[in-house]
């Protein structure tokens, strides 16, 4: 792997939850010391329940939430002694919902050029020639230029959504489930125009999805997160051939199958995600680990290095005696 | 991408223009059409009061009291009538929309502002400003907005000046409290959070992105806090506390006709009725725009 474009160190944030009327705020931490490291030209996957702090982790890497403690870097430069709008020249957002992340009263050249016009790139002339331009890139014809979101269709929607991130040619495009609002036969469209547009324009992406079979089929490295944690990072065939993780090959074994007899698979998970504002003791998978033992509710274990991943189980730590026995 | 080109989705996305649709919305909407050609042949009427009052409002003639209108048997030398002093009623009326449309116009706009300014600040920013103004809209919501005008009226003495400032620092609270919902549902859009990532000012995330999502409400309350404005006003003037005399002031009118009401009863029923159909307009035209403006309309 190159050198970092987009680094993590030990990244905490905390929200302060109000229980009730008179409830005393409880702290709910969402991301739990993260590091992470992408390269550039990668696409790293990050997969996780809804609540595992996927979400908050794209808002503090866009600078929309600043993190607790730790720190975030852009080659090498501490995200937060950037300039707002630098940042925003070199890291943009894909959103999920393209009927939200769309101004409504906005023609469509309007919300294309916003970032153009905030950043005071150009006049109206070459603003104007770049959308139309992008628009071609992400393959929208230039006549829709006028027309409003309400016209257009999700996929049509979500392809201005990718217009407006890369007209000002970032290097790291954070796509938060890009695809889970819509349909299945748009959802490959939009995701081979993601993958072309990497190739293109050598992007760096962040794809966070819980939807698996997209993430094996646009990731080099997938990372597991679960409960505010990465559990499990790897290159994307290891992680899908061999996971290692219980909480990993629960998620794979959760995969929904065509085959209609089959039902719901059965992941082992038994009882529900739990509370994050009260967080199992020792290692936060205990609870539901198919293989936990005694030293799992007390120890939180530590993230172990495994054939080019990394992966935080008591089962692969050779301190401890769990080691042998798997 | 040439398979993006011949995409069946991407086919036909040919349609009118916004300016066009525009028209064609407001021409197609009665309510609209119907409420402000009522408040702009009103406005006009206020505008060039001195060219059509045949007479002057203020001047009195003892000889020509208590005149019926035209259409009670009276003459055309005062198509209206007169009232108790002589003065020319369709005059009074006349010059009487001037103080009608000029309360209701500042009014809206003052306690506009205020309100605007507290609801979307507390919309868009939450916590602590939220609980100031939210704490504030409770505090003037438990002031009966008649008493406190009565009060401070009786303090400082009767005006207009008087009345429109006392109407715009109370009348704001519609304004706060609908603002401030509609800002915190849309500022839940994703669209803020891309302006934010793009790297937009506050300032221009809050008029450029959520004022153009928002403005709608805004127009309804305005038109209801004017329609408000105007009918306190009559009611104050009614109750002697409001515009004095001689102003002609619609309110003034029905309060000085209220003693003859019984033998006359059109000196009540012509200022009534005019307040009702401006009160009428001004509403039907809130209800249009608000249709005719609407995002969920744009398709």
């Amino acid at each position: 792997m190159t050198a970092p474009v987009l680094e993590l160190r030990n990244v905490v944030k905390t929200y302060s939850v109000k229980q009730g009327l008179m409830g005393r705020p409880k702290p709910l931490t969402a991301v739990k010391d993260v590091s992470l490291s992408l390269g550039r030209s990668e696409v790293l996957g990050l997969v996780g329940e809804s609540g595992c702090g996927k979400s908050t982790l794209a808002k503090i890497l866009l600078g929309l939430e600043a993190p607790t403690s730790g720190e975030v870097l852009v080659d090498g430069e501490a995200l937060g002694a950037q300039d707002r709008l630098k940042l925003a020249r070199r890291i943009q957002p894909i959103f999920q919902d393209p009927y939200s992340s769309l101004n409504p009263r906005k023609s469509i050249a309007d919300i294309i050029s916003l970032p153009l016009r905030v950043h005071g790139i150009g006049d109206a002339a070459s603003q104007k020639q770049a959308v139309r331009e992008i628009l071609d890139v992400v393959g929208l014809p230039s006549r829709v230029m006028n027309t409003y979101p309400s016209q257009m269709s999700g996929g049509q929607r979500q392809r201005v959504a990718i217009a407006r991130a890369l007209i000002m040619k970032p290097e790291i495009v954070i796509c938060d489930e890009p695809t889970s609002a819509l349909d299945v036969s748009v959802q490959s469209q939009i995701l081979n125009l993601l993958g072309e547009l990497r190739r293109e324009f050598g992007l760096t992406y962040l794809f966070i999805s819980h939807n698996l079979a997209v993430v094996e089929h646009l990731a080099t490295r997938v990372a597991v997160m679960y409960l505010g944690r990465i559990v499990e990072e790897a290159e994307t065939g290891e992680l899908f051939d061999n996971p290692r993780h219980p909480y990993s090959r629960a998620l794979l074994k959760s995969v929904l199958t065509p085959e209609p007899g089959l039902g719901v698979p059965d992941t082992q998970l038994g009882m529900a995600y739990p509370n994050p504002i009260n967080p199992p003791s020792g290692c936060a998978f205990h609870p539901r680990c198919p293989l936990a033992t005694e030293l799992c509710k007390t120890r939180a274990p530590r993230p172990v290095a495994q054939d080019g991943g990394l992966v935080e189980c008591h089962l692969y730590d050779p301190e401890t005696e769990m080691f042998e026995q798997a | 991408m040439s398979d993006a080109m011949t995409d069946p989705l991407l086919a036909e996305i040919v349609g009118p223009t916004p300016g066009q649709m525009l028209r064609r919305r407001i021409f197609g909407h009665q309510g609209l059409l119907i409420g402000g050609t009522v408040v702009a042949l009103l406005v006009l009427v206020a505008i060039f009061a001195p060219l059509l009052a045949p007479h002057d409002p203020y001047a009195q003639s003892l000889v020509a009291r208590m005149k019926p209108p035209v259409f009670l048997g009276g003459t055309w030398e005062h198509p209206l009538g007169t009232d108790h002093l002589g003065r020319d009623y369709l005059s009074r009326l006349i010059y009487g929309a001037r103080v009608s449309l000029l309360i209701g116009l500042v009014t809206a706009v003052i306690s506009g502002l205020i309100g605007s300014v507290m609801g979307v600040c507390a919309g868009y920013f939450g916590g602590r400003v939220d609980a100031v103004v939210t704490f504030l809209i409770n505090v003037r919501l438990a002031m009966p907005v008649v008493l406190v005008a009565l009060a401070v009226v009786a303090i400082l003495g009767g005006s207009l000046t008087v009345m429109i400032s006392v109407l715009g620092l109370l009348l704001w609270d519609r304004f706060a409290v609908v603002l401030r919902a509609s800002t915190r549902q849309v500022r839940e859009r994703e669209y803020v959070a891309a302006a934010q990532a793009i790297g937009a000012s506050t300032p221009r995330i809050l008029l450029a992105e959520i004022m153009p999502n928002i403005v709608n409400n805004l127009i309804v309350v305005v038109t209801l806090e004017m329609a408000h404005a105007i009918l306190l006003e009559a009611a104050l003037s009614f109750l002697g506390l409001g515009v004095q005399p001689p102003t002609p002031s619609w309110g003034l009118m029905v309060s000085e006709g209220k003693n003859m009401m019984l033998f006359e009863p059109w000196l009540v029923m012509i200022p009534g009725a005019v307040l009702f159909v401006l009160v009428l307009g001004i509403n039907l035209m809130g209800d249009g725009l608000r249709d005719v403006a609407a995002p969920e309309n744009r398709s």
